[in-house]
């Protein structure tokens, strides 16, 4: 992949949108420091190289919107409430934490923002939150992220079917970012999700695109129609996983990383950087430093009663 | 008062639910008219609610989601699952995602939610749509386990689950359906009965008695599906050997705290724990365990635990009825623990 597409990614973009992408990029990147410190209880998954897929449709919802997360949701949850101190303190069980340190990395509940941590079992949930906010709502939508993977569980289809057959104000987004844990999409899934999607009568957008804006404006007119009442959206964003499923678990050839790491939205290691973006890097790696040091100064935290 | 059967009477219930709370939905699979449901309980709620009830897809686990986040979103949710044995199809949206989400986020999250599950055999239907799996949903955090019986008041049964604010599995006998709800303190010709308030801890229980709870010769544990065979065995047992038995049936199995039964149970020194479950990891070994801890050393054998053989249900009648717990196994139960 050229270095100028890289630049041109991350040049095109306002301050505000590449603030957020450097934010979860840092934030990511310290969770697998502090990891290895042996600082971080049980697991987590980052993800590293996804993260402008929740920048990119952030502006697209409104404080009506359900958004369902999954267990790799640290993007998703930075996106809607650029909140690090709480998330952190989430994860390492610290005073300020989102969900008192009982939930952990992927159980995480705060106002319309929920994620679980099994495959699949958001979306009938998500369904049924779409139809009391058809009735009670209209206008407001659910949103559910998914992987590539999770269109192996079931409740995927009984929860399609039901969306599409009552016409809900559902959108699916699907991260494939064609790794599930260790085994390559080519190996879990037969067919394509986009087929998968339209036997059910769902509207389905395919992006292939890392570009904010541009999935930004690809999306903003469908996202509106399901507002609407034109039933359920699938989305599908060929993406790549930088990192491990969770920590040290990468069973990936060096070559199929390069060719991960390839579609990187970040600039490679060395790499000639604009003025903006050195300084902005700078101070997103800052905010997560400072953010990591005060929060591990914390105490212990607490259920929330 | 006009007597009713269970089915009547909790198909009014759901009537009365409906037009008192207008975010209560009712789901699940055939359950608009002119259907109503496989067994007839959700009879008219569409025609008179049609908002307010929705026919699915046969996916039950798919259904209990939708009914999660109906709750999750501030509306209220009841369930029919058609035969309780396709609840094992929920098992993830329940214990995984209702009954966690009440609490895995630190705080508490209210979910209203009822899943209703006709349970139990003696119909002939077979293996797959006969059984009573109230025990595998035992002892799940945020998950309660309730019981229909015919001395409730079943529009209160209702709003109880509903108020509880986490998500609720309602076990409804289906021959229990066929019989008559009782009424004003008398259960047939012989019994009595009244209720022991409820408590946090432990819910309301029924006592069903000869005159006097507190002079019973052995205490009867048994869920509401279990009342009829539990008063055949007390009829049989009085009027052939003079055993004078106390029943106590509780409408909330799990979480269920027996500590205010004890002083009952104490008098008696013989405790049955009868359910139609097939036997091993069973409710009654729950109970069992709780009274023991109790009250060891002042009973005067173990508890005893009544159910059902450990075997598939057959459908054939003659092999069905070998299997499935009757009133003759309570009465040889008891005897065994007075003689």
């Amino acid at each position: 992949m050229p270095q100028r597409l890289l630049e041109g990614i991350t040049e095109s973009l306002s301050d505000d949108d590449l603030g957020l992408l450097l934010l979860i990029r840092h934030f990511e990147r310290k969770l697998l420091d502090l990891f290895g410190q042996g600082l971080v209880q049980g697991t987590t998954h980052t993800c590293l190289g996804q993260e402008y897929v929740p920048v990119a449709l952030a502006p697209l919802l409104d404080e009506r919107d359900y958004v369902f997360s999954n267990h790799r949701g640290h993007g998703h949850y930075l996106a809607r409430f650029r909140d690090p101190y709480g998330l952190l303190a989430e994860i390492l069980g610290r005073e300020g934490a989102v969900c008192g340190g009982v939930g952990g990395s992927q159980h995480i509940l705060s106002g319309r923002y929920l994620s679980t941590g099994i495959q699949g079992e958001s979306l009938p949930v998500a369904t049924g939150v779409a139809l009391r906010l058809r009735d009670a709502e209209p206008g407001a939508l659910a949103l559910a992220y998914i992987g590539d993977g999770t269109w192996g569980e079931g409740a995927v289809y009984e929860a399609l079917n039901m969306a599409a057959l009552w016409r809900l104000p559902l959108v699916v987004v699907t991260e494939n970012n064609g790794i599930a844990q260790t085994t390559p999409t080519s190996a879990q899934l037969a067919g394509t999700i986009g087929d998968r999607a339209r036997a059910f009568g769902c509207r389905f957008a395919h992006f292939t695109s890392r570009h904010v804006d541009e999935i930004r404006d690809g999306l903003r007119p469908l996202v509106e129609r399901t507002r609407e009442g034109a039933g359920p959206l699938v989305v599908e964003f060929a993406t790549h996983r930088l990192g491990p499923h969770s920590k040290g678990d990468d069973t990936r050839s060096a070559e199929e990383l390069r060719h991960a790491h390839e579609h990187d939205w970040y600039p490679r290691e060395g790499a000639p950087v604009s003025d903006r973006f050195a300084r902005m890097d700078a101070e997103a790696r800052g905010l997560v430093e400072a953010v990591a040091g005060e929060v591990l100064a914390r105490p212990l935290s607490g259920r929330l009663g | 008062m006009r007597t009713m059967r269970v089915a009547e009477s909790l198909n009014q219930a759901l009537h009365q639910v409906l037009d008192g709370d207008a975010s209560v939905r009712v789901l699940g699979e055939d359950v608009l008219d002119p259907y109503g449901g496989a067994f007839k309980i959700t009879k008219g709620l569409s025609s008179r609610f049609p908002g307010q009830v929705l026919a699915t897809p046969i996916s039950e686990n798919g259904i209990v989601g939708v009914a999660g986040g109906l709750a999750l979103a501030g509306g209220k949710a009841i369930v029919e699952i058609m035969f309780s044995d396709f609840v094992t199809l929920a098992f993830d949206q329940i214990v995984n995602f209702a009954a966690k989400s009440v609490s895995m986020y630190g705080r508490p999250v209210r979910l209203p939610l009822v899943v209703r599950c006709p349970s139990g055999g003696g119909r002939g239907y077979g293996p797959t749509h006969s059984q009573s799996l109230q025990k595998h949903f035992i002892g799940v955090p945020g998950l309660a386990v309730y019981e229909v019986s015919p001395f409730d008041d079943h529009h209160e049964l209702f709003g109880e689950m509903l108020a509880r604010g986490e998500p609720c599995l309602l076990f409804e006998d289906k021959i229990l359906y066929t019989r008559q709800v009782f009424a004003g303190g008398v259960a047939g010709d012989l019994f009595r009965y009244d209720t022991l308030p409820a408590t946090p801890e432990t819910g309301q229980v029924t006592r069903v008695y000869l005159d006097d709870p507190e002079q019973a010769d052995c205490v009867i544990i048994a869920p509401g599906g279990m009342t009829h065979r539990a008063l055949a065995a007390m009829r049989t047992l009085l009027l052939e050997q003079e055993i004078t038995c106390l029943l106590l049936v509780p409408r909330r199995l799990y979480p269920f705290d027996v500590a205010p039964l004890a002083p009952l149970l104490e008098r008696a020194g013989a405790v049955v724990v009868a359910e139609e479950s097939t036997a091993g990891g069973t409710w009654g070994a729950e109970v069992a365990q709780q009274v023991h801890s109790r009250l060891w050393g002042r009973l005067r054998r173990p508890v005893s635990l009544v159910h059902s053989a450990a075997s598939v249900i057959p459908s054939a009648a003659h092999l069905e009825r070998d299997v499935l717990v009757q009133d003759t196994a309570i009465v040889r139960a008891v005897q065994e623990l007075l003689s």
